[in-house]
């Protein structure tokens, strides 16, 4: 199966053509485009990031089946991949998230004072949930895993807890794309609502991907940190 | 005699293969020869083989490598089959195919599956689609759907919801799992935007 996959000796423009979702993640490695026809190793190693963990999340944002293997999960760049997912984070509150707002603020103009209060409180309610997550992963697990590296098992936190919070989260994104496209009266500029619901869309694929990466890669390289300091019985 | 009667009555299952692939054809052959509860009744390399060789009786299962079906209809699997409507599509995966794509099979079985599970899976496949609840076409709310909505949106909670409408947990739970289903949004606050949209609801009643 391993063939099928991306692999280093490609040009980086072919994994764009076949997967064109790809042009998010390159800013987050800070990969501009204008790369003629050089081969992903070569770019990685021009602009030095470990074409390993590039193409690991290259794979998991093109193959939905695409699970990293236990020997290949061992050798993740871990310090380059919360960089990545710290940039990741800095992409959504500083773009995406205000992207969205900003369209959706305008074309609520179009409409009455009582539909607009209501769509503007659901949005602020769902855009302060996900900002609080993120400040959650930077704070709290971030940190947490940079001690798990450095042998320091810090209190009762486990990586496990991790998991349970995205859930709510999908549900709020799920349900704000229902109520643009079935609900909202149809007045206004419909180029203008169908680019928000574009923008929903793309964040809501965009957000799976990341969480895919946090679930496929961070939490089991996180867990085998956790194993192996437990059974050396290292604590601080 | 015995258990003559019970291989008669037993259901047979009339597979139609389509496989680019003779090794793995050849393979699947060979394993339901050993399963005789299914049963290969026509055998082709593509679609245009298949669609121009209808068998007397029509298949019960479809067992086909998606990567035949041409891109543009990959999508519009079924499309393909419409002649047989009642077939269950199973996929034969050796590659990495979309989950989207997958999803339209009713399932699929892999080129690492031994033979047991391959005819587990297709005994799966034949259950659950069989077992599989209609589609419902009604969408809008009842009335006593909207009153709970309300109760919902006010913030109440199951329990009070029951002492109030006299009815029990269970009831409200089924109500709201309706409620959601019906119109597409799931989280309280989403709910709120829903009754102010469709004028359920003042907005001072919230604050």
């Amino acid at each position: 199966m391993k063939h099928l996959l991306f692999s280093g000796k490609q040009k980086l423009s072919d994994l764009i053509h076949a997967n064109y979702k790809l042009l998010l993640v390159l800013p987050r490695f800070n990969i501009k485009l204008g790369f003629e026809d050089r081969k992903v190793n070569e770019v990685c190693e021009r602009y030095g990031i470990s074409p390993h963990l590039f193409l690991m999340v290259c794979n998991v944002c093109t193959f939905d089946a695409y699970t990293p293997g236990r020997k290949e999960a061992e050798q993740l760049d871990i310090d380059g991949l919360i960089l990545y997912l710290t940039r990741s984070h800095q992409d959504y509150r500083e773009h995406r998230v205000p992207v969205i707002k900003g369209q959706l603020d305008r074309l609520l103009d179009y409409h009455d004072k009582k539909e607009e209060k209501s769509v503007r409180q659901f949005f602020d309610g769902y855009s302060t949930e996900v900002i609080n997550h993120l400040h959650y992963e930077e704070n709290t697990v971030f940190p947490y895993i940079y001690g798990l590296k450095r042998g320091i098992k810090s209190g009762q936190y486990h990586i496990k807890q991790f998991e349970k919070n995205h859930g709510n989260i999908e549900e709020k994104l799920h349900d704000l794309k229902n109520i643009i496209i079935k609900y909202l009266p149809d007045q206004g500029d419909a180029e203008l609502r169908n680019q928000v619901l574009f923008n929903l869309f793309w964040l809501e694929e965009d957000l799976n991907r990341h969480t895919l990466l946090e679930e496929r890669i961070l939490i089991p390289f996180v867990q085998q940190l956790e194993e192996r300091l437990n059974n050396t019985g290292e604590h601080e | 005699m015995n258990s003559l009667t019970r291989t008669m009555k037993a259901k047979k299952y009339r597979i139609a293969l389509i496989e680019p692939s003779i090794l793995l054809s050849e393979g699947l052959k060979a394993i339901f020869h050993a399963h005789p509860e299914f049963e290969i009744v026509s055998y082709s390399t593509n679609i245009p083989h298949f669609l121009e060789r209808p068998t007397a009786v029509p298949p019960d299962i479809i067992l086909i490598n998606p990567m035949v079906i041409d891109f543009q209809r990959q999508n519009h699997v079924r499309s393909v089959f419409s002649a047989y409507p009642g077939a269950l599509l199973v996929a034969i995966v050796y590659q990495f195919i979309d989950q989207d794509v997958l999803k339209q099979y009713h399932g699929s079985i892999t080129v690492f599956d031994d033979p047991r599970k391959i005819q587990k899976k297709l005994n799966h496949a034949i259950n659950t689609t069989h077992g599989a609840p209609e589609a419902i076409d009604n969408f809008d709310l009842s009335d006593r759907e909207k009153e709970i909505l309300m109760s919902v949106v006010r913030g109440l909670q199951n329990k009070e919801i029951a002492d109030m409408h006299n009815i029990s947990i269970h009831t409200v739970i089924s109500h709201r799992k309706n409620i959601s289903r019906k119109t597409g949004i799931k989280s309280v606050a989403g709910l709120t935007v829903y009754a102010l949209l469709h004028h359920l609801l003042d907005q001072d009643e919230i604050e």
